[in-house]
């Protein structure tokens, strides 16, 4: 039924479905924006800090660290370091997505990366695997996120400010169940549990001796090791059903 | 004030860094280990593990009780909606005085 479009309803198309399929996500985001919003006012970042780190870092997890290890008076080099591991997984998706950028320029490129979060990764091997990936889908589809995203931190920013205990609502404490919620969000990765015993018990013998911030470093560090040691090579790609 | 300038700045940086540096690895090198791959994959478990982990200590019998909640209630429900068990539980623990 579908035909070959001419590039300008291609586009059309493009922008629709991108937008399609970002609204579900569009309501999770609002929320975490407006509460980091809030808990960087809290914590004591002017408010032109807070948006400015939005704009220019925009990894919601990677603030938060952020947020939580400035809170510590930790060296800065840690921080940079924690933030550095905690999106080591953008690495990966950089990596694998690279491969269905062909139809984009290299400003397009440069741009699109800035743009990669989780669910733009998510959407856009599901778009490259069934229609192709290009910029209009993708763009279409990241614009939506990043400009949800600032507008909610700057809600949270300005309704924050008028929140005078923000223990009573146990905000104090939502950076660790925020973390805790993204631990089991990766439940079906191998080894998980393992992982998850081996980092702990090592970032808490650490945190008791070394102190911080070396817990996040090498307690981190450990659990890398046991998944790299349990690894096993994958099946070899020759005896495939090849390309 | 400038120093947390220079951190959000900096941070940005290595944000971007890892955003591209898996497309330019892929153009230099192709492939990376399996143990390599499996240790970049471990990060996020491993890393955020390691940062919550002294909570344990710190937040008491309603924090554990909180962090427990939500790690429960997130492998049924959306994050968003986990965290809001946590911090229900925290709050109504703490209103109890534990």
């Amino acid at each position: 039924m579908r035909q070959v479009n001419p590039p300008r309803l291609e586009m059309r198309d493009d922008i629709r479905a991108g937008l399609r399929d970002v609204m579900p996500v569009l309501g999770a985001v609002l929320p975490f924006a407006a509460v980091f919003g809030t808990v960087a006012v809290e914590s004591g970042l002017s408010a032109t800090e807070v948006m400015f780190a939005s704009a220019s870092i925009y990894a919601a997890a990677s603030q938060y660290v952020m947020i939580e290890l400035m809170g510590q008076a930790v060296p800065i080099w840690s921080i940079v370091l924690a933030v550095f591991a905690l999106n080591f997984r953008h690495v990966l998706y950089s990596a694998s997505l690279g491969r269905h950028m062909g139809a984009f320029s290299f400003w397009q490129k440069a741009l699109a990366f800035f743009l990669l979060v989780d669910p733009q990764f998510a959407a856009s091997e599901a778009r490259a695997a069934k229609r192709g990936l290009r910029p209009a889908y993708y763009f279409a589809y990241a614009l939506a996120i990043y400009g949800v995203w600032i507008v909610s931190n700057l809600l949270g920013v300005l309704f924050g400010s008028l929140l005078d205990n923000p223990a009573a609502l146990g905000l104090d404490f939502l950076l660790p169940l925020y973390f805790m919620g993204m631990i089991m969000g990766f439940h079906a990765r191998s080894h998980f549990l393992l992982i998850l015993v081996t980092s702990a018990v090592a970032s808490l013998v650490v945190h008791q001796t070394l102190g911080s911030p070396w817990h996040i470093t090498l307690g981190g560090g450990v659990g890398m090791l046991v998944a790299a040691a349990l690894s096993k090579p994958k099946a070899d790609p020759s005896t495939g059903a090849g390309q | 004030m400038t120093d947390i300038v220079l951190i959000i700045v900096l941070c940005a940086a290595a944000t971007y860094l890892t955003r591209i540096g898996g497309h330019l690895i892929m153009l230099r090198f192709g492939e990376v280990h399996h143990r390599v791959e499996a240790a970049l994959g471990a990060v996020p478990i491993a890393i955020l593990t390691a940062l919550v982990a002294p909570s344990m200590l710190t937040g008491g019998v309603p924090g554990v009780a909180a962090l427990i909640a939500t790690g429960v209630a997130a492998l049924r429900v959306s994050l968003v909606i986990s965290v809001a068990v946590g911090l229900a539980v925290l709050v109504v623990l703490r209103a109890a005085g534990l």
